[in-house]
């Protein structure tokens, strides 16, 4: 339990391959970002009218607010939530509902807006049982409630999913001594818990507030009116219709700003982790045996469930019913399959870059350069606070002339898909790595294993779990994906997102909402059967 | 009558069927011995609550107490390690055993004071875990043991990462400890040295039964075949 | 390890499948189209066109399919000299302006003598291949009794929930605002005002929003006069009907141009001629739901000709629509914030 001092590693092992290799790309991805940015600010028109000034801080406002109320009641819920769930470690369905809780990081925005749409809508189940029961009700979804209630359905699972596993990483023996001591709920909250939570939520928080912060059409479609115009959708107003290149690299660069800052301040803050060295992953927890305990518990569970399950039944339902509109086999098949293919690509190309960008910064986390590792965990997040409409931009502004962009167009798919996803590895794999470290830093050191040997038989057992989780997570991320197969408009490669948008444009929407149900039912077997594969035994 | 009264205790732990029957004298150290995976641990698992028995019971003092929460036992643990908490100090570790919730008052703190006094650690009340070496954490931990008043101690290997001579230490204020506070010690060793230099009685525990339990010394000479494997005589 | 070799066959079948696709080879020429997705989807009149296009043409009809118009003019600009594009469709008037002021559009030289739209056609550069008109859709299971005009809609008390688009990214949310601003003028704003209790939400784009009106959310939706044709004729249901309104409803026209500079000057030209022409227009109508830009008499179905026609067809030159998109749009955010 010693803190982690530094440790002198033999200089020929000094910097291994993989590291060196992480400091490289996340040098590559903020270099990319900084030519983007420049090559945006310079091709701008000095013809251009002056930044509406006013309207701009409006807007900026607006996006704060609502992505701070987002990040707050999505933490609140997390925390709740994954309070019951560690509590009750084996109940009928826990195993489901977590594997569920996969979908809403998966599906496209629009499906997931016609979800809630049908449950908290005017004429959505809510509305249906108010009716039912009698009361005179009418649900007003359309305005800053919709956001919230969108954002949190969007970001909670994400959350459990992250929070979840440091639950795990308290050894056996403190629970054992909670039981033994008496301690009741509130003081196993106040000594065990909220170090615990004090360590994760920072890097939790700051993707969750990022991903509010860049909303785009939840905010239009469900915050009821121009009111709730966003800094993504003056983004893409600068971008796409007034083609106010300057401007809109201005107010890409404002969002990083934010973003970023927020990061740097959170991490500043965070306290480094202190850590437990159990080999056995599930503790059992003695305090939630009580009938008390349990009472609380699965009340929470079965609320926070019925509110994440009620829009993917919706979901399913519209779906089941869109059956008989569906496209054909073909289309579908041949769909399913790029989606597939794109997906495992893309999750395995941000599995690797974040893997190796994570080594890097727990090295230099390792001696002790903390900016240095909080630059790195900067870069790996690029595809989460710098808009994609600018990234696009940016590719075709710099590729113009010289690269045939359409016909690499894969390849871009898969790189461009795997940006947007490591945000989400890191998250996984970050913290993983901490834990890793401290455990086999100090023998491997001793024993001079390094790079590959210590990756084999050392690191790979400990971390091949999180390992798959992240590849899971960011392949059915990739799969999902609409940006960027949509950047490049490559027809021979129809995902079944681009399916789904171009039934919803030809006005079959319920052709739309059975692809929509095929792509969700295809990501959950994705991601179990990642999962599954590569993780070996699961273990919650 | 004996003060610890084990009998017919019954746990299966994946395919091995465990019962043990034990008797432990009150103020007497039993050691208990034995291969790993023979169900040492699991033993004072169940003893401390942590574990279900599928069967049997367990009486300490006349009282049967097996049916009662690890917090409702007259008995207290101490682990190998992680018996701390490491973003507490060593006075709130210890205060721990007088108030899980931590709401220490002014006497309280002299308590605490005092049992660290009784361990050697005097004045180290604000220190980190992380700052202390792992002889002195096992004495914050015995420290806090002891303001529990609980009348039996149960050390699960407790010393076994520490060094001879400082194990020895360790064992001589336990026994100290006990002569002060009429405890009643049950250990978990792996080395035979401990029980022969603390403990009165010791038992062998092999494949989930005990195979044999008396006097140390007789113990430890027994010609058992499973004994006689163990010691390497 | 399973691991490795797991990683090993998927990079050597990722590598083999990217070789394979860039190694077919092309001898034909390529004529490279700039549109939009919901065109060339298997939905979409793209498919039929391809192929009618390509049976006559010995060459190989490439899409590229963006987003939505704005989308398209947006990638043409950043491309500038170097883009790839031949033709350019899926613009509408609204952007056709500004689409010139680029350089990058070419004469379309077709002959436009028989189309048949309600406004003359004399743009030498553009050519229309659909149009339709822009009119609020009301359910008729839930509304009975629907504004029968612009005002009714805009003072009325009673006057139901409808869903919009929003103009800064919907071209049918721009239409609307043009629309207003044709038949009130300088009084739109107050227009918008008088609207605004009414609007359930502004949405990202026309999906969106009749996504949300067909599951039930608001009886009224921003749309064209020409959707309930699509349930008519696919679903068999006459439960959707358009608004007319004796003030008049405001156009959408999509236009198509050569780009200048290509590579395929010729094989553009008949490109759009043979948009224009009878055998791709019948394309239209059951793909695009839009009208086509000339008779193509009996087969137009049914269910058209039986749709509701605005006596007044309102349509800004694209001029007017360019010069003024930037004010108005800011006047609606002004309106619709309060």
């Amino acid at each position: 339990m010693r803190a982690l001092g530094r440790i002198a590693t033999p200089r020929a092992a000094g910097l291994s391959v993989a590291v060196l290799t992480g400091y490289g790309l996340a040098a590559v991805l903020g270099g990319l970002a900084i030519t983007v940015f420049a090559l945006l600010l310079a091709a701008g028109d000095d013809a251009q009218s002056p930044p509406p000034y006013a309207y701009i801080c409006r807007v900026l406002g607006f996006t704060l607010w609502q992505a701070f109320l987002s990040t707050l009641l999505s933490l609140l819920a997390a925390i709740l939530m994954t309070r019951a769930l560690a509590r009750q470690a084996q109940f009928p369905g826990r195993m489901l509902l977590l594997r569920l809780c996969a979908l809403p990081m998966v599906m496209p925005t629009i499906v997931g807006i016609f979800g809630v749409v049908a449950v908290y809508g005017g004429s959505g189940y809510l509305a249906l049982v108010a009716d039912a029961v009698g009361i005179d009700w009418q649900p007003r979804l359309y305005g800053l409630a919709g956001i919230l209630i969108a954002h949190v359905f969007f970001n909670l699972p994400l959350a459990i999913r992250l929070l979840l596993p440091a639950f795990a990483s308290v050894p056996a023996e403190s629970w054992r001594l909670a039981a033994q001591l008496g301690m009741g709920s509130r003081d196993i909250f106040r000594i065990i818990e909220i170090p615990l939570l004090r360590q994760q939520l920072p890097g939790i928080s700051i993707i969750i507030f990022m991903l509010c912060f860049t909303t785009f059409a939840v905010a239009l479609t469900l915050g009821g009116g121009p009111r709730a115009t966003t800094l993504e959708v003056a983004i893409y107003q600068a971008l796409r219709f007034d083609f106010d290149l300057r401007l809109g690299a201005m107010l890409a660069i404002l969002q990083v700003i934010f973003c970023a800052g927020g990061a740097w301040a959170v991490w500043r803050a965070g306290r480094q982790m202190v850590l437990g060295n159990t080999a056995r992953l599930v503790a059992y927890r003695y305090d939630g045996r009580a009938s008390r305990a349990r009472l609380v518990d699965f009340s929470v569970i079965i609320f926070g469930a019925i509110f994440l399950t009620l829009p993917i039944l919706a979901l399913v339902q519209r779906g089941l019913a869109g059956m008989v509109a569906a496209a054909s086999p073909a289309s579908l098949l041949s769909a399913a399959l790029v989606s597939l293919g794109l997906g495992l690509a893309g999750g395995l190309t941000a599995t690797l870059i974040g893997y190796l960008i994570a080594q890097a910064r727990q090295r230099a986390l390792l001696q002790g350069r903390k900016r240095g590792a909080m630059l790195l965990g900067l870069a790996g997040r690029l595809g989460l606070f710098v808009s994609p409409m600018v990234i696009g931009t940016g590719i075709f502004l710099a590729a113009t002339g010289s690269v045939d962009l359409y016909r690499i167009a894969a390849a871009g798919v898969i790189l461009l898909s795997a940006v947007m996803a490591l945000p989400f590895v890191l998250g996984v794999l970050e913290p993983a790595l901490e834990v890793a470290a401290a455990r086999h830093d100090r023998l491997c050191a001793a024993l001079g294993l390094t790079g590959w040997n210590r990756f084999c038989h050392i690191d790979w057992p400990t971390l091949r779990r999180p390992i798959a989780t992240a590849l899971a997570l960011s392949s059915v991320i990739a799969m999902g994906d609409l940006g960027a197969i949509a950047l490049f408009g490559n027809q021979d490669m129809v995902n079944l997102t681009l399916l789904l948008y171009g039934q919803l444009g030809a006005y079959r929407l319920d052709g739309a909402a059975s692809t929509a149900l095929i792509l969700l039912a295809l990501a959950l077997a994705f991601y179990w059967t990642i999962e599954r594969v590569v993780g070996g035994r699961e273990l919650h | 009558m004996s003060y610890i009264d084990i009998a017919g205790l019954q746990f299966t732990y994946e395919d091995l069927v465990m019962r043990f029957d034990l008797t432990v004298d009150e103020g007497e150290v039993m050691a208990i011995i034995g291969p790993s995976g023979a169900g040492k641990s699991t033993l004072l698992a169940l003893i401390g609550g942590f574990e279900a028995a599928q069967a049997g019971s367990i009486a300490v003092g006349g009282e049967d107490i097996t049916d009662l929460a690890p917090d409702a036992r007259p008995v207290t643990t101490l682990f190998q390690d992680h018996n701390l908490f490491a973003h507490l100090s060593v006075a709130q570790n210890v205060g721990l055993g007088l108030h899980p919730g931590l709401r220490l008052s002014a006497e309280d703190r002299v308590a605490v004071a005092w049992a660290l006094e009784q361990v050697g650690l005097t004045g180290f009340e604000d220190r980190l875990p992380g700052q202390l070496s792992g002889g002195e954490r096992q004495r914050v931990a015995i420290a806090r043991c002891i303001l529990r008043k609980r009348p039996v101690l149960m050390l699960d290997e407790a010393f076994a990462a520490l060094g001879p001579a400082l194990r020895r230490e360790m064992l001589q204020l336990v026994l100290s400890l006990k002569v002060r506070n009429n405890l009643t010690v049950l250990m978990v060793t792996h080395d035979p040295a401990d029980a022969a230099f603390a403990a009165d009685h010791t038992s062998f525990i092999a494949d989930g039964q005990v195979v044999m339990s008396g006097d140390t010394a007789t113990v430890l000479a027994s010609t058992h075949p499973a004994i006689r494997d163990y010691l390497g005589t | 390890m399973r691991l490795k070799s797991f990683l090993k066959s998927t990079i050597l079948v990722s590598a083999c499948v990217v070789a394979a696709s860039s190694a077919l080879a092309q001898d034909k020429p390529v004529l490279t189209v700039y549109t939009y997705n919901s065109f060339t989807s298997e939905w979409g009149p793209g498919p039929a066109l391809e192929k009618a296009f390509e049976a006559n043409c010995a060459c190989d009809l490439t899409w590229v399919a963006l987003e939505d118009g704005a989308a398209l003019l947006a990638r043409l600009k950043l491309e500038g000299r170097n883009t790839k594009a031949d033709v350019v469709l899926g613009l509408d008037t609204n952007l056709t302006t500004e689409a010139k002021t680029t350089g990058l559009i070419a004469p379309h030289g077709a002959d436009v003598s028989a189309l048949k739209l309600p406004i003359a056609w004399d743009d030498a550069d553009f050519v229309p291949y659909d149009w339709g008109y822009f009119a609020f859709v009301y359910d008729s299971e839930k509304l009975k009794d629907p504004p029968k005009s612009l005002d009714e809609l805009i003072d009325g008390k009673d006057a139901p929930k409808v869903i919009i688009q929003d103009p800064r990214t919907s071209t049918p949310g721009l239409g609307l605002v043009m629309w207003l601003r044709e038949v009130y003028g300088d009084k739109a704003p107050e227009a918008w005002a008088g609207l605004k209790p009414k609007i359930l939400t502004v949405t990202k784009g026309w999906s969106e929003a009749y996504g949300l009106f067909t599951q039930g959310e608001a009886p009224m939706v921003l749309s064209y006069t020409t959707s309930p044709a699509y349930h008519q004729i696919v679903e068999n249901s006459d439960r959707y009907k358009a608004l007319v309104f004796p003030e008049g409803n405001y156009m959408q026209v999509e236009v198509a141009a050569r780009v200048e500079g290509s590579a395929q000057p010729d094989l553009a030209k008949s490109f759009l001629q043979f948009l224009i022409s009878p055998e791709a227009q019948k394309v239209i109508p059951t793909t695009n739901y839009m009208y086509p830009v000339r008779d193509i008499g009996a087969d137009l179905p049914p269910q058209f000709s039986a749709l509701p026609q605005p006596e007044k067809s309102l349509l800004l030159s694209p001029e007017d629509a360019a010069a003024h998109r930037d004010a108005w749009t800011k006047e609606w955010i002004e309106s619709v914030s309060q």
